[in-house]
């Protein structure tokens, strides 16, 4: 061993809380090396198959954690980075789903478009594993790391359709804008750190308990500047301008893995350094009686979900392609989400984790769908592509409808549960007005599903519409995401009841 | 039958059916209406049951079904039926098979059917839940086949009905949901219990919100059954929702759905909020008066039938919010009683328009002339339809418009005098249009007109049947709604300490001693 490998003080670290985390990236390291060892000997299949398997082994590994996290009270582990809570296990597991439907969906989509399929799984394996990173980080660098990490990979995915110019287009693009957003994100880190002298949420947190750090401009800044790194990653307005055009170029699957699996990742992270070290102080069950740091970033994220809903549910309408139109619905999405997070509160922490739950499953299935209907080329993206599905497909058409119906917020899915869950967190927390104009954006937002559900029930189908192939894998992704959202709707309580158990509170175990 | 399961059993039945049919090949579908039809006919029987074995005299719920449905939210699966709506769902089991059998869909049969049957199930939920979560479920989740089946089996501009249909209607509901979060919130935050949304416990702590907070959601409940029912200025999506509607979506539209609304303001308006539906009575009844006339003198105007008959709902359902924020026993029995009338006699006018229609493919009262030589059973029975609507005695509109009248007579007078003068102006507008279309000598088009066939009569004779026998003898109705009308007054009365003007008490005295009572009264408002 190098003499100055064992000087250096190696922390304590517990290794179970990290398994997923290993799980998760070593599948794609190992997946990495078989196909260049092995890959003209695997059938077609086995990739995705691995990524399946790893997904459900990241699921599986886990469960043990959070028994453990439920027995013992969070905790944290390689000198206090990683945090080990039932926040972030709730998180690992949308990622692990994510990225099981998604390689389900894929599975058809890289066997039509003949593109090289390893290469893809490895990337959203890996992308998911700096997920997990960001949603158990504990400490900003760790959270930078694992946030590169998941964007890097995303970058490449994006760009992944190698004869479809929009792909490499909306690649350069979600680059060039995604690498301007981890500048500020790491420039609001070092502000932090200038201000409060700890990279450590936990740390940051105790010590804006004990220091009234309220107007600091230092400080005021550093949040600004995450607020815009994180905004970017979750597409809140004004940060949104990427969106729409990327959702359009990217391949239709890995649409599904950006809307689901990236705005779970970038709102857990927001979570985690906001409510997390940033978050509300109490004593003794009450909100403290001092200038909390809430009331400095609550107005700013107030005005970026207004912003959002309006926006993201007015510019859907003029839209006629269905990437387009989910991509500004996902826009309007991520300001009820962040309707959610305004609230400050572990009902507003709950009722995020919910809605991310119930929108992964809406969103990969909406895109599953696209990718589906497309066609050869991932070309056939437009309304006019829809028309008349119910009469060509009817069960396909159905489980759309359903799927948009979620995202619409109509009773008995679980997309209502969603809507319910962060309006009744902005109601408790006195946010009237918000919880007003966030219902009005919903209405809004109704009409351009409705648009979508009128061109596939109410208008006839083309006479030369090409028959559509439904490959089996993102059937099976399409069943799964239906029932859950229909399971859900109709009995939201278990969902519920893991989303209240997961909740975020670094005290817990700072001190 | 155990009396706690008569209500799911009742609410899903349709349900069933609609996924019975889902199951039926392609290669049957000779057997989708007979299943259909048995199991609106079967959901009709069970609310006859349940009128029968209903106990008149008790004024609370009965039936009721609790049980735990998301418990970390205080949300629960409770039904039950009062007198409120009892008749309310007897007519959903009623008007449902009768709009099934008189209609049948051009094509898609299997779809149609599934729709009307998953409406059923949700209207029923709508009038049984006792859950403020539930009944919202079911108000919200009613549009969906609506939408469907205005979009799919309309007319030519059935698209755009079915989209303005929806967006309307969930524009109201999406405010009535935030008002929904905050009265549970609030309310278990003012007297420290758990958040619960049943209906019975919110009720009874009516009265612990600050009066301001109290009238805000009352306001945003008010704004979602007033797109529903639809009361003036927001009723601009009716017309063109019913125009464009097959005969069949129509029917339900105006028999049932309507009734959501001034359902909805009588169980969550008057009952969860009296002060504030009191408050908010003087602009209510306004509006409903407006209405009334503004429908009539809009329906004299049409050209196309359909659409007139459509005003002539906007004019009567301003009679029964007129009739409900008249507060006190009259006008809220006329108003109940006035949804069933309305629901009779409106429908059987869409259905007749639509037999019309499926004639001589027109709705256009000119091209119309002497239908009467031509068909004269239904220009019969489209007579005693009209004036049931008209409200003539004897016939059971003339019932529920005399109780709204006497009610809003003593409530508020002036406004009650205006709104009888609706009366002659629905005279007006029926009576002509019946005369511009059936009378005269039928031109080469209208001449050879069929008559109604054995189906169509067989529909009809149930309808006008109820309308003459509610016109003479509606005490059956009126003495179950009774104990529950004057129990929804007292509870007012009792959390607020109003008195409901009646014409008994009239404060005695002279005019000095009343103008001390006022002053008296107007300080204890003001706090």
């Amino acid at each position: 061993m190098l003499p100055i490998l064992a000087q250096a003080e190696i922390p304590d670290i517990h290794w179970l809380p990290l398994i997923p985390h290993i799980v998760m990236a070593g599948a794609a390291v190992v997946l990495l090396t078989i196909v260049s060892v092995a890959g003209r000997w695997l059938p077609g299949w086995f990739a995705a198959a691995w990524t399946v398997a790893a997904g459900l082994g990241v699921l599986a590994t886990a469960i043990p954690v959070w028994i453990r996290v439920d027995q013992w009270g969070p905790h944290s582990t390689i000198a206090g980075s990683i945090g080990v809570d039932q926040f972030s296990v709730f998180i690992i597991g949308v990622l692990a789903c994510t990225v099981v439907l998604t390689a389900l969906v894929a599975d058809g989509f890289l066997h039509r478009e003949s593109l090289d399929g390893p290469a893809f799984y490895v990337l959203l394996m890996l992308s998911a594993a700096g997920g997990i990173t960001m949603a158990s980080a504990n400490n900003l660098i760790v959270l930078f790391l694992g946030l590169e990490i998941l964007s890097l990979a995303v970058y490449v995915l994006v760009a992944m359709h190698l004869r479809r110019a929009e792909s490499q287009e909306a690649g350069i693009k979600y680059f060039v804008l995604g690498a301007f957003a981890s500048a500020f994100l790491l420039y609001g880190i070092a502000l932090v750190y200038g201000s409060t002298g700890s990279i450590n949420l936990a740390e940051i947190e105790n010590i804006l308990s004990s220091n009234d750090l309220s107007d600091n401009g230092l400080l005021l800044a550093g949040m600004a500047m995450l607020l815009v790194g994180f905004g970017f990653k979750v597409a809140a307005v004004p940060f949104h301008a990427w969106t729409p055009d990327v959702y359009q170029g990217a391949p239709s699957p890995v649409v599904s893995y950006m809307a689901a699996g990236v705005k779970a990742a970038g709102f857990a992270a927001l979570l985690r350094v906001f409510f997390g070290a940033f978050g509300p102080i109490y004593e003794e069950g009450q909100l403290a009686d001092f200038r909390q740091v809430t009331d400095d970033w609550q107005p700013v994220v107030f005005g970026l979900a207004i912003a959002s809903l309006a926006v993201g549910s007015m510019l859907a309408i003029v839209q006629t392609d269905v990437k387009r139109i989910l991509a500004y619905s996902s826009i309007s999405h991520a300001g009820f989400i962040l309707v959610g997070v305004q609230a400050a509160t572990d009902d507003g922490v709950a009722s995020v984790l919910f809605y991310l739950a119930a929108y992964a499953a809406m969103a990969i299935g909406s895109f599953a769908v696209i990718t589906v209907v497309s066609g050869p080329g991932d070309e056939g993206t437009a309304l006019d592509n829809l028309r008349g599905l119910a009469a060509r497909r009817p069960l396909l058409a159905a489980a759309f409808t359903v799927l948009l119906l979620s995202q619409a917020g109509i009773p008995f899915t679980a997309g209502f549960w969603a809507k319910f869950e962060v309006i009744t967190a902005a109601v408790d927390a006195r946010s009237f007005w918000l919880a007003v104009i966030a219902m009005l954006a919903a209405v809004v937002a109704a009409f351009l599903y409705l648009r979508i559900v009128v061109a596939m029930f109410l208008d006839a189908p083309d006479a030369d519409a090409p028959r559509l192939r439904v490959p089996p894998g993102p059937a099976i992704a399409i069943a799964i995401v239906v029932l859950f959202t229909l399971a859900f709707g109709i009995y939201p309580e278990p969902l519920l009841k893991l989303a209240d158990d997961a909740w975020l509170n670094l005290r817990l175990w700072a001190h | 039958m155990d009396g706690s399961m008569v209500l799911p059993v009742i609410i899903f039945l349709p349900l069933v059916g609609a996924a019975a049919i889902a199951l039926i090949a392609p290669s049957r579908s000779m057997v989708l209406k007979p299943v259909a039809v048995a199991t609106s006919a079967a959901t009709g029987a069970l609310t006859l049951w349940l009128m029968a074995a209903f106990e008149a005299g008790d004024g609370g719920f009965q039936f009721t079904q609790f049980a735990e449905w998301i418990g970390s939210a205080g949300i629960s699966w409770h039904v039950g039926v009062d007198g409120i709506s009892l008749f309310l769902v007897v007519l959903t089991g009623f008007l449902f098979p009768i709009a099934i059998v008189a209609c049948d869909p051009p094509h898609d049969a299997k779809a149609y059917y599934i729709w009307m049957l998953v409406l059923e199930t949700g209207c029923l939920g709508v009038f049984l839940a006792l859950d403020l979560v539930l009944f919202f479920l079911f108000f919200e989740v009613v549009l969906i086949p609506m939408y469907f089946l205005i979009g799919k089996w309309g007319h030519e501009n059935r698209k755009y009905a079915a989209t303005k249909f929806f967006l309307f209607t969930m524009l109201g509901s999406a405010l009535m949901l935030v008002g929904m979060l905050a009265l549970a919130l609030l309310t278990a935050r003012e007297t420290g219990g758990a958040v619960t949304f049943n209906l019975v416990e919110l009720a009874e702590d009516a009265g612990a919100l600050p009066t301001i907070t109290a009238r805000w959601i009352f306001l945003s409940f008010a704004l979602a059954f007033a797109v529903k029912v639809p009361i003036f200025p927001v009723h601009t999506w009716l017309p063109d929702a019913h125009t464009e509607a097959p005969t069949a979506g129509s029917v339900i539209l105006a028999g049932v759905l309507l009734k959501l609304g001034t359902y909805g303001l009588v169980r969550f308006g008057l009952y969860l909020f009296p002060e504030a539906s009191r408050y908010f009575a003087p602009l209510l009844f306004t509006l409903g008066v407006i209405g009334i006339l503004y429908g009539a003198v809009v329906a004299t105007m049409q050209r196309d039938l359909k659409r007139l008959v459509a005003y002539s709902s906007v004019a009567h359902l301003g009679f029964i919010v007129l009739g409900i924020f008249s507060i006190n026993t009259e006008g809220i029995e006329g108003g109940l009683l006035q949804m069933v009338n309305h629901g009779l006699s409106t429908g059987a006018l869409f259905l007749l328009v639509g037999f019309i229609y499926e004639r001589r493919h027109t709705r256009q009262i000119s091209e119309m002339i002497g239908l009467q030589k031509a068909a004269p059973v239904l220009a019969a029975v489209f007579t005693v339809v009209m004036l049931s609507s008209v409200g003539l005695p004897g016939l059971n509109g003339f019932v529920g418009e005399f109780l709204i009248l006497a009610g809003a007579f003593v409530a508020h007078r002036w406004w009650a005098v205006v709104a009888a003068s609706g009366v002659i102006l629905a005279a007006l507008y029926l009576l002509w249009a019946y005369q511009r279309v059936f009378h005269g000598t039928p031109d080469d088009a209208n001449r050879s007109m069929p008559d109604l066939n054995w189906q169509e009569k067989l529909v009809m004779a149930p309808l006008v049947g109820l309308i003459v026998f509610l016109g003479v003898y509606p005490k059956p109705v009126i003495e179950r709604m009774e104990p529950a009308v004057n129990q929804l007054i007292s509870h007012m009365e009792q959390v607020e300490g109003f008195q409901s003007p009646t014409v008994g008490d009239r404060p005695e005295g002279s005019f000095e001693e009343l103008r001390e009572l006022k002053a008296h009264y107007g300080e204890e408002e003001g706090h």
